[in-house]
Formats: structure tokens, C-alpha cells, sequence
């Protein structure tokens, strides 16, 4: 255990944690001996507040030093028990930490065979598979949802999974890597790079002009030349390119927003965007379950 | 008993009065924050139903709305139930005028600047984000001058009584006084960055166990001692009976108060909090509850000999049945504190439904039945303007308590039961979005009850104000000291 700084406060806490429950008692037993004398005949203890206000002598009911009784003695069996007193580790040796990984690794036993079926099965194979396909929707509705939504199609911000569009790859692999190791997508705010507002305009409405969305001819012209710096991540063809997670600028598939005034916005603030590393929460093979049913999204 | 007193031979000068402005203050505030903080609080159930309510504002955004909410009911609501209540207990039970002159004039405005301050600062989104305490730092401040200034009144009164024995009532208005200063102190520690801005003086999980130690502690002593404290002098008030046991209120009291301060931890079950930190807040909310426990038997058994008068009078049956309901949660708490019972009930609606059988049913009735007590003696009526109208405000505050709670049983449990239920195959068979769509029609029944919670409290605001404005604010001399006190 490391949760002391010192040999003080576990000895500390375990004094006044005992001292604390035997001051209890005590004060339960020496209330419940002392015989009180009633100074009146009407049983009160003589003492008058505010004109009428009086307290009897009753004793404590019995039933209630009873209660009390029982729980100081589960108290002391249960600290006996488990940890609680500073170091003590409790005589059960029981921690939370061991329950879960004791619960965790008969679970997993459980579904060894299970999952050893799915795992030597190949992707494309699983996906049609309706028992691995229950699973890693279950798997899907639980962790992926809440940024791709139930219908996996996404919002702004958090792409679609089922429209064939993919930032980093859309094969087995890619995606297996993806839900294993995250992904870190940085766009670098480029309106320095590009020019002045004017440019960046001009720039917005070439990229609009790629997808053969609106966008102001003349404007699209005269950004074609400075195009030449985003060409570096995106291509000059603007489709994008895999390897280094740059979007697909020709699909008309807008992740952080369409239009000319999303499009300035992005070239001159940039986008940092981040999908967390489930390798910590899954094994592999549900991982590899995962990936059939994602893959499947869009391959069915 | 201001009209008792009047009567009595003075010892006394002429000039011996109990100051009650202030507790008029307090009281009639307690009222209309109460109406203010309920009706945030059915807005935000009904967005809950109807999530279009949120207006698609952030002003009027659930996240801002229920700090709102919390804070209007309890401190707003619930704190000028206490102040109004301790400043007529401590006079009358010490048999002399509150002590500090103004001051206690101070703590009526400073404590109304504040609740001003949150009702403001908080739909604006400024927030600490711990929970119970979001207000901003200079709000805190105010709120320890506020609360230092109560301290010297109370304790003052107490220091200069004229009756030998410090009642029963004012043991726990006294430990409720000091350690909400020390949870308040300590929790909104907290690193100024800019003006409402700021950043709490504990990090990770040490951060959220000082919160939770705060946050247990707000319920413990803000919301029990007080208000048991308001039980003990109400509650053998208006049965006119004497207290049941003396010795039960000792052993309860020192406890209670002892006990309470470590059950912070079972907010944190199954959380980065040490094990061994699970188990001291699970061992000690178990053994609280006989030290809760007391205090129920001491104002029920105080009926004893009067159990008839429940059949005729409605206020003794909004403190008695707020008996019912503190047991009933001080029972509820302890059990799901046993960490196998909390991996079903926490973060579930279980744990707001418990929060509510204790705010609506213990913190809620016998603020009402106290101020249904006092209101009339303060504006020197026989009783308050409509007894009528207190019945059926008790029906449909009680009947509301109940819809209430039972809708969040049922949704609670059944959400916990369908959060952790696993099929063969290792997957969890729900999502959480199927275990929100599961709770609508109880969200739909949580609303009407707590609609009818409003309700009432709508009827004891006109109720109140009736009383006061047909009749006047009384002076109430202070009685001769008794023979044996």
C-alpha cells in the first residue's frame, strides 16, 4: 500500500477509528447504568425552559441499544475483515483492485472459446458472421455510439462510418489499428502559409470547386496557384492521402462543416481532432470482433 | 406563548423583549425561497421529460438550473428556516433578547446577498463545479462573514442566558452552526485566478474526498442536526408534551455528530478512493444509524399520552410524519452505504429519490410545521389564517413525497438492475440510452408529485402572507425565569 507518506497516519487513523467506535460504546453503556433520579413525580428532570418546556427521565429504549450494539460489533468485524485500519490489509485480504481482475480473468476464460473461433476467422468472413456481428454491435452501441452515434453515421466532428469515406484507411487492418491505437488528426492553421484574407478566399473557393460544390468561379481561378500549400497533405489532386490522415477534399464530405465561411475557418484556425486508444478497454480479440462489425458498416 | 408570556408576572424590564423582527424576516423569506426553489426544481424534472424545455439557451440549461435548484432549497430555503427557527428557539429557551443588536439584522441582508448572488451567478455559469458548493469565491467570503456574525449571535444568546441549562434543541443548532463554518472553511479552500474565477486548493482524489467529506456533512449537519434542532423544541411545543428521554438525546447527540463527520466516503465507492478510506465511510454511515434513529424516537415518543391530538392538528402532523420520513431515509442511507447495495444504487435515480424522502419529506415538512408554529406568534394571531388550508397542504405534500420517491425507486433500481446486466457472450445487454428511455414514465411521475409539492407550498405562501398582513408584528416580553430552570 502506498496510499501513507509516513509510519504517522495509519497509526493515526487506526486510533482514532477504533477510539471513535469503543467512545460509542461507552457511551451507550455508561448512558444506559446510570440510574436517573427523578426530581418530580411526573418523571421529568426538573429542569424548565421558555415557561413549559420540560424533558423526562425515560431510559434508553432497549431495542434501540440493541441496534446500536449490532452494528458497532458488524463495525469491528468488518474492520477485522477488510482493510480499514491504516495499513491493515484485513484478514480476507480482499482489495478492489484484485476483485476486478480476479472477476475480469474468469470472464475472459469464459469467452476464451468463444472468441477463439472468432479470431481465426478472417475479417470479411466475421462480418457476415450474425453471432460476432450481435457482439461487436453491442461492443459498437456501448463505446463507439457516443461520438458516431447509434446509426454510426457521425455528426460534425466525429466521422461517418458507413459512406466509404476514410481519413485513415478503410481496410481491416487500417481500422483494426485505428480502434487499437487512436488516432491524432492535425490540421496546421495555414492562412499565414496561404496569404492574406483575399487568398484564403480565393483558396476556400478553389477547394469548394474540387467537390463541384457552389463556389464563386473567378475566386476558384485565382486560389488555384496557392492551392500548391495544401497540396502537401492533401494532394494536388485534393483526394487526400491516407497515411497522414488528410481528408479527401473532392467528395463533398465535410467533416468539420461545408461551405466557403467552414472552409476559411479551417484554413486559418487549423483542427486538432483526436480518437482515444481502445486498447486498454478491449482484447484483442473483441477488438478484432469490432473491426468486422465497423468494417461491415460499409462493406455489406 | 407570546401571549402566555404577556401575561406572566416580568421579572424582567419593560424593555425585556425577545427580538422577532428578524425572525419574521427569516421566516416569511423561508416561505417565498421555498416556492422559488421547488418551482426551479419542477422545471428541471420537466426538462428531464421534455428535454426541449432547456430552450436551447444556456442560461436555462439543466447543468445550470439544478445547481440552482439544490442551492435555493437548502441554503436558501432550508437556511432561512434555521435562522429564523434557531433565533426564536435560542431567545425563548434561554429566556433573553438575542445577542449583538444589529448584527443579527446583518445576518438577514449578508445571508439574502448571498442567496441573491447564486440566484445570479449561477444560471450565468459561474461554478467551483463541486457540488453544494459552486458558489464562486467572493461569494464564499460573504458567506463566512455572514456566518461568523450568526456564530457570535447564537453563542452570545447562549453565553448570556438567564436559565441554567442549555436546552436540547440548542446542543444541536450549536454543533450544526460550527461544523457547516468548518465544512464551509475547508471545502471552498480554494486559488482565486480571476474575479468569479477560481480553483479548489486540493487536486485528484484528495479533492473529491474533502468535496464528499463536505458534501455528507452539508446533509448531516445543515440538514439533520439543524433541523433536528427545530424538532426539538417544535415537536414538544406543539404536542405540549415534554420530551421523551433526556438520555436518549445525549447518547444521540454526541453520536450523531461524531459519526456523521466520516460518512463522506461511501459517495465514493468503487471510486480512486484507497480501499481502506470505502471501508471506514461504509463501517460508520452503518453504526449512524442508531445515532439517527434517536432522534426520531425522541420526537415520536414525545407524543406519548397525545397521540389524539395527530387526528385534529394539522401542524403536529407535518412534524410527526417528517419523524416518519427522517427514519424512513436515515435507515434508506446506511443500507446503501453497504458497498453491495451501493454498486446497484449509486449513480442511479435511486440515490436522488433517497436525497428526496429526506429533503421533502424530513428537511421539508418540519420546516413547514415550524413556520406554520411561529408565523401566527410572530404577527399576533391565534393561528394562521386558514387551518383548512394547512390540511390540504399536508395531503398534498405528502401525497406528493410519495409519488416522488416511489417513481425513483422503481426508475433507480431498474436502471442499476439493466446498467449491469451482462449477456453469456461478455457484452453488456442494454445501452445507457435504453435505461434513459426506460425512465420516462417515471420521470412523468416524479414531476406530478413533485408539482403537488409546489402546489402546497403555493397554498402556505398565501397562507402566510394572509396571516401576516391581517395582523401585525407582536412584541413578545420575555416570561419570568422558572423556579427549578
Amino acid at each position: 500500500m502506498s496510499d501513507f507518506i509516513s509510519d504517522f497516519w495509519p497509526v493515526f487513523i487506526t486510533v482514532i477509528t477504533l477510539g471513535g467506535i469503543f467512545g460509542c460504546a461507552l457511551l451507550l453503556w455508561m448512558t444506559s447504568r446510570r440510574k436517573v433520579s427523578a426530581n418530580q413525580g411526573d418523571n421529568t428532570s426538573g429542569h424548565v425552559w421558555d415557561v413549559d418546556l420540560r424533558e423526562m427521565n425515560n431510559p434508553l429504549p432497549r431495542w434501540w441499544v440493541g441496534l446500536f450494539v449490532i452494528t458497532i460489533v458488524f463495525g469491528l468485524f468488518y474492520l477485522y475483515a477488510y482493510p480499514g485500519l491504516g495499513r491493515n490489509a484485513g484478514q480476507l485480504g480482499w482489495s478492489s483492485a484484485g476483485q476486478y481482475d480476479e472477476e475480469m480473468a474468469k470472464a475472459n476464460k469464459a469467452l476464451e472459446p468463444l472468441y477463439a473461433k472468432f479470431e481465426a476467422m478472417k475479417v470479411e468472413d466475421l462480418a457476415k458472421d450474425p453471432q460476432a456481428h450481435a457482439i461487436g454491435e453491442r461492443l459498437f452501441m456501448n463505446n463507439c455510439a457516443q461520438c458516431h452515434g447509434s446509426d454510426a453515421r457521425g455528426s460534425r466532428g466525429f466521422p461517418n462510418l458507413t459512406d466509404h469515406d476514410w481519413l485513415h484507411g478503410g481496410t481491416p487492418d487500417k481500422i483494426q489499428e485505428t480502434i487499437t491505437l487512436g488516432r491524432i488528426g492535425i490540421m496546421p492553421p495555414m492562412a499565414a502559409a496561404v496569404g492574406n484574407d483575399e487568398d484564403v478566399k480565393n483558396v476556400a473557393n478553389y477547394v469548394l470547386s474540387l467537390s463541384g460544390s457552389p463556389h464563386d468561379e473567378a475566386r476558384a481561378a485565382l486560389g488555384k496557384d496557392k492551392f500548391a500549400v495544401c497540396a502537401a497533405c492533401h494532394g494536388a489532386d485534393g483526394k487526400g492521402n491516407i497515411d497522414i490522415g488528410s481528408a479527401n477534399l473532392t467528395d463533398n464530405i465535410w467533416l468539420h462543416g461545408s461551405g466557403e465561411s467552414a472552409i476559411i475557418k479551417r484554413i486559418n484556425e487549423g483542427k486538432v481532432n483526436q480518437m482515444p486508444s481502445w486498447q486498454s478497454k478491449f482484447t484483442p480479440a473483441q477488438i478484432h470482433v469490432l473491426t468486422a462489425y465497423v468494417w461491415g458498416l460499409s462493406n455489406n | 406563548m407570546t401571549i402566555g408570556g404577556i401575561s406572566m408576572n416580568l421579572t424582567n424590564t419593560p424593555s425585556a423583549t425577545y427580538n422577532d423582527s428578524v425572525i419574521r424576516q427569516f421566516s416569511i423569506m423561508a416561505v417565498i425561497w421555498g416556492v422559488v426553489g421547488m418551482l426551479v426544481g419542477v422545471v428541471i424534472a420537466a426538462q428531464l421529460v421534455w428535454p426541449e424545455l432547456n430552450l436551447g439557451l444556456p442560461w436555462t440549461s439543466f447543468g445550470r438550473l439544478r445547481p440552482l435548484h439544490t442551492n435555493a432549497v437548502i441554503f436558501a430555503f432550508g437556511g432561512c428556516t434555521l435562522f429564523a427557527t434557531s433565533y426564536y428557539v435560542v431567545q425563548r429557551t434561554c429566556q433573553t433578547r438575542l445577542f449583538g443588536g444589529k448584527l443579527a439584522s446583518f445576518t438577514f441582508w449578508g445571508w439574502q446577498a448571498v442567496i441573491v448572488a447564486a440566484a445570479v451567478s449561477l444560471p450565468l455559469g459561474y461554478t467551483t463545479g463541486k457540488e453544494y458548493a459552486e458558489l464562486e469565491w467572493p461569494i464564499d467570503i460573504l458567506i463566512t462573514i455572514v456566518w461568523v456574525c450568526y456564530a457570535i449571535v447564537f453563542f452570545g444568546t447562549i453565553g448570556t442566558r438567564k436559565v441554567k441549562h442549555i436546552y436540547v434543541a440548542n446542543w444541536f443548532y450549536g454543533a450544526f452552526i460550527i461544523a457547516v463554518a468548518l465544512l464551509h472553511v475547508v471545502n471552498s479552500a480554494e486559488v482565486p485566478a480571476s474575479f468569479m474565477k477560481s480553483y479548489s486548493a486540493y487536486a485528484g482524489v484528495q479533492d473529491a474526498m474533502v468535496q464528499w467529506w463536505y458534501g455528507h456533512n452539508a446533509v448531516g449537519f445543515f440538514l439533520t442536526a439543524g433541523f433536528l434542532g427545530i424538532m426539538y423544541y417544535f415537536v414538544p411545543k406543539q404536542a405540549e408534551r415534554p420530551v421523551y428521554s433526556y438520555s436518549l438525546s445525549i447518547v444521540h447527540f454526541w453520536a450523531l455528530i461524531f459519526t456523521y463527520m466520516w460518512a463522506g466516503p461511501h459517495h465514493l465507492h468503487y471510486t480512486a478512493l484507497p480501499d481502506w478510506t470505502q471501508s471506514l465511510g461504509m463501517v460508520f454511515s452503518l453504526i449512524l444509524l442508531a445515532p439517527s434513529w434517536g432522534g426520531m424516537i425522541n420526537g415520536i415518543m414525545t407524543l406519548s399520552g397525545a397521540w389524539h391530538k395527530l387526528r385534529t392538528d394539522p401542524i403536529l402532523r407535518f412534524l410527526i410524519v417528517s419523524l416518519s420520513f427522517y427514519g424512513m431515509s436515515t435507515f434508506e442511507g446506511p443500507m446503501m452505504a453497504i458497498k453491495t447495495v451501493n454498486s446497484l444504487s449509486h449513480y442511479t435515480d435511486w440515490t436522488v429519490g433517497h436525497v428526496h424522502s429526506g429533503a421533502l419529506g424530513w428537511v421539508g415538512l418540519i420546516s413547514m410545521g415550524s413556520l406554520y408554529y411561529m408565523v401566527p406568534k410572530l404577527f399576533g394571531q391565534k393561528q394562521m389564517h386558514s387551518m383548512k388550508a394547512i390540511e390540504v397542504h399536508f395531503w398534498m405534500a405528502t401525497i406528493g413525497i410519495v409519488m416522488y420517491i416511489s417513481a425513483l425507486w422503481i426508475s433507480g433500481v431498474m436502471e442499476g438492475l439493466m446498467w449491469r446486466s451482462i449477456n453469456a457472450d461478455g457484452t453488456l445487454t442494454y445501452t445507457f440510452v435504453e435505461s434513459v428511455k426506460a425512465k420516462h414514465p417515471y420521470y412523468i411521475l416524479r414531476l406530478c408529485g413533485g408539482l403537488l409539492y409546489l402546489s402546497g407550498m403555493v397554498i402556505m405562501l398565501w397562507n402566510v402572507l394572509k396571516t401576516a398582513t391581517s395582523g401585525k408584528p407582536a412584541t413578545a416580553h420575555i416570561p419570568a425565569v422558572a423556579a427549578h430552570a
